[in-house]
């Protein structure tokens, strides 16, 4: 079906206002245009791992979501979910259910590459028919903005503080989209905040609709631990993608598709410069800091367009094919 | 009409659960309780049950998924041992405190370390304050028993809990018994539909579980929950009168075995009170006056019952199948005496912990606790009260 904006638009809204995530917050901004990859007259359970989004959205005795909602711990929403939908399978067998429901987890990068890994995979493994969501900030941001294994090189944080004899994270983000590609779900995407979120709005509903297990994994900034003007954030994610720093790609039946190539491959400083977490690597001396950081991208990049199909090299070759998000 | 059957413990707990035809169960192997998921499994494969069969990663998984089933409305069991409960020890509390009424079907084995596949319970004993309906099983009858009450209690409007049956790794799971089973259509009549008020895909009424509870309220969630937990006891015994009307076997929150005029009283808990009963015996035979209460209702406790069951009893053991690690007692010795201080009671109690990691129990272990017993009220002695049985030197 062809992609109407305002249509989309005109869903209903399925995070009630009133909860308490942070202004500024991507995770929000991308949980709620998930949700509208939702068709209005079909239901849903959300799953949630302990997370900021769980403790500021289902704060007894109020919930923001009007949907069904179970929150669980922060290891297991790929199991809880697998075991809600498992129960929906056979009530809906036993006429015990009318209605459509689709089944979203929801899960931050801690609880999703790291100690939810094991449950995420399994769930994939087995092909429930459900959607895991990562909104990736990049760090244990609910617990004060501790390293992940999706934090970036080089980033400040509580438990890779930047010191005298330390410049940040040592270690480059593990790729979870790729690894959760390599179960073989029907889908698997990777996307952020991007313009009017068209490319979320597509993917979330071919997430939802795919049948099988499908993982979106949306870098979603968090300005306490990324250390932005919150104003900024869109911009900030238009550089994460234009670096190539954050390539926006789907894995479809185990096809790779690259859905944005930039026609100019910016320098990483101009993704790294907006962050206070990387503030450090702009100082005199630390330039070879940037130098490998840019290496890291560069080679990822290229590893990821021969998965893709494309040519290697940096030449501008302009955007390949995905014929809905070609306007990112 | 009964069904006489030659079965394991855990064939008795799966056929149980193949006649209560359950909605989801998730579970993953661990020696001694992986015949459960497997005989379950072949039940599922060829048809006989409807149930959808969830075979996780782990044992953390298989409480989760059965937490997220259960929430959703469809009735879950999973069935583990050992340190398969133990990597669920956070999700046993989440399963009790969103009152969710999961079954478990528990194979008791010891906790690691050392690494031991045999029977003891420092499993479910580590997991008694966790906010389950615990339930102990002498034998195989016991256990088919006990699992086909169990959803009747933890599905009671008044509680609506988690529920554990438990039996005795090896000794009762895999040794085979005469025991006899239940028509499939009394039991199913006897289980009835599982239908909760409150679930995930009530389409009428969306729901979330599982909140971020402030000081302002988690107190107040806990001792609701105690509240639950506490209307347990009468509805065990509900049960059980209704379960005696279709298989002409009664049970209580304990049994007592020759223990109205014992001096000599011993609490114990699973497979060795069978032992225990034919060392009774014995010893009546030659005219002591012996006699045991075997607990059958771990959680909740009931203190003041037991309290008052124990009244005549002079010197008392505690049989303790786990070590507690606080150099004073074992679990079940904590409960009893408290339940006697609480009484106004002070007979002399001796805590022996026996049977770790499969250590065998025969008559003339448990008659040497009776002589000690014996012993200590001649002697008016009563030398260490927290003692090791059969400790080789």
């Amino acid at each position: 079906m062809a992609y109407n904006f305002k249509e989309v638009m005109n869903k209903t809204e399925r995070l009630a206002p009133g909860h308490r995530m942070c202004a500024g917050c991507g995770g929000t901004i991308a949980v709620r245009n998930v949700l509208r990859g939702l068709r209005d007259e079909d239901k849903a359970v959300i799953t949630c791992a302990t997370s900021c989004l769980e403790v500021s959205t289902f704060m007894y005795p109020h919930t923001a979501w009007t949907d069904s909602f179970i929150h669980n711990a922060f290891e297991n929403a790929a199991a809880t979910c697998s075991g809600v939908q498992t129960a929906y399978s056979i009530l809906k067998k036993k006429g015990r259910i009318d209605d459509t429901y689709k089944f979203i987890a929801f899960g931050g990068d801690g609880g999703t590459y790291d100690i939810g890994f094991q449950s995420l995979s399994a769930a994939m493994e087995r092909n429930h028919d459900m959607v895991y969501v990562c909104y990736d900030n990049g760090a244990y941001m609910n617990t004060g903005i501790q390293r992940s294994s999706a934090t970036p090189m080089y980033a400040d944080t509580t438990t890779t503080p930047v010191g005298t004899v330390s410049n940040g994270k040592p270690q480059y983000r593990k790729d979870l989209a790729a690894i959760i590609a390599d179960h073989n779900v029907p889908y698997v995407a990777q996307t952020t905040l991007l313009k009017n979120m068209r490319d979320l709005h597509e993917k979330a509903e071919k997430a939802i609709y795919t049948p099988g297990a499908a993982f979106l994994n949306v870098m979603a900034p968090c300005p306490r631990g990324w250390i932005y003007e919150t104003a900024e954030i869109m911009e900030i994610c238009r550089l994460a993608v234009d670096t190539c720093y954050w390539p926006i790609f789907e894995v479809i039946e185990g096809k790779w598709v690259l859905n944005y190539r930039p026609k100019n491959k910016l320098p990483i400083e101009r993704f790294l410069k907006k962050q206070g977490r990387f503030r450090h690597l702009f100082k005199k001396g630390h330039e070879h800091l940037i130098a490998h950081f840019q290496a890291e991208v560069d080679k990822r990049w290229e590893a990821l367009l021969v998965k893709c199909g494309g040519v290697g090299g940096t030449g501008g070759i302009g955007t390949l094919s995905h014929s809905t998000s070609q306007e990112i | 009409m009964s069904i006489r059957e030659r079965l394991s413990g855990n064939e008795a707990v799966a056929n149980a659960m193949r006649q209560i035809n359950p909605d989801v169960m998730s579970a993953f192997p661990i020696t001694p309780s992986t015949e459960i998921p497997f005989i379950f499994s072949s039940f599922a494969a060829n048809g006989e049950v409807d149930t959808e069969f969830i075979p996780v990663e782990s044992e953390h998984s298989a409480l989760s998924a059965a937490i997220g089933a259960q929430a959703a409305g469809a009735r879950s069991l999973t069935a583990t041992s050992s340190c398969g409960l133990a990597l669920m020890w956070e999700m046993l509390y989440v399963a009790a405190s969103n009152r969710l009424p999961i079954a478990l079907a528990l194979v008791n084995r010891t906790l690691s370390g050392p690494i031991n596949i045999n029977c003891d319970h420092s499993d479910s004993m580590g997991a008694r304050d966790s906010g389950w309906i615990q339930i102990y099983s002498e034998n195989n009858q016991e256990v088919y028993d006990n699992f086909v009450q169990a959803y009747r209690i933890a599905e009671h409007p008044s509680v609506r809990l988690p529920i554990m049956i438990c039996q005795d790794g090896f000794i009762t799971s895999a040794a085979v018994e005469n025991i006899e089973l239940l028509e499939d259509k009394e039991v199913k009549e006897f289980v009835g539909e599982y239908c909760p008020e409150n679930y995930l895909l009530n389409s009428r009424q969306s729901q979330s579980i599982g909140p971020y509870a402030v000081s302002a309220y988690c107190m107040e969630a806990k001792r609701a929950q105690l509240e639950a937990l506490k209307n347990a006891k009468q509805v065990v015994l509900e049960v059980a009168e209704e379960f005696a009307g279709i298989s002409g076997r009664s049970y209580g929150l304990f049994e007592e075995y020759r223990l109205a005029d014992a001096d000599y009283a011993m609490v114990i808990i699973g497979s060795a009170a069978g032992t225990a009963k034919d060392a009774i015996d014995q010893l009546r035979a030659d005219g002591q006056k012996v006699g045991m209460l075997k607990i059958r209702l771990f959680r909740p406790f009931p203190g003041e019952e037991i309290a008052a069951a124990l009244k005549n009893a002079r010197v008392i053991a505690c049989m303790d199948r786990t070590e507690s690690f606080n150099s004073q007692c074992g679990p079940l010795g904590a409960e009893v005496k408290n339940a006697l201080y609480n009484a106004g009671q002070a007979p002399v109690v001796i805590n022996y912990v026996y049977g770790l990691g499969g250590r065998d129990v025969a008559v003339e272990n448990i008659a040497s606790v009776y002589a000690d017993l014996i012993g200590i009220d001649k002697t008016k002695d009563a030398g260490e009260k927290y003692r090791y049985l059969s400790l080789r030197d």
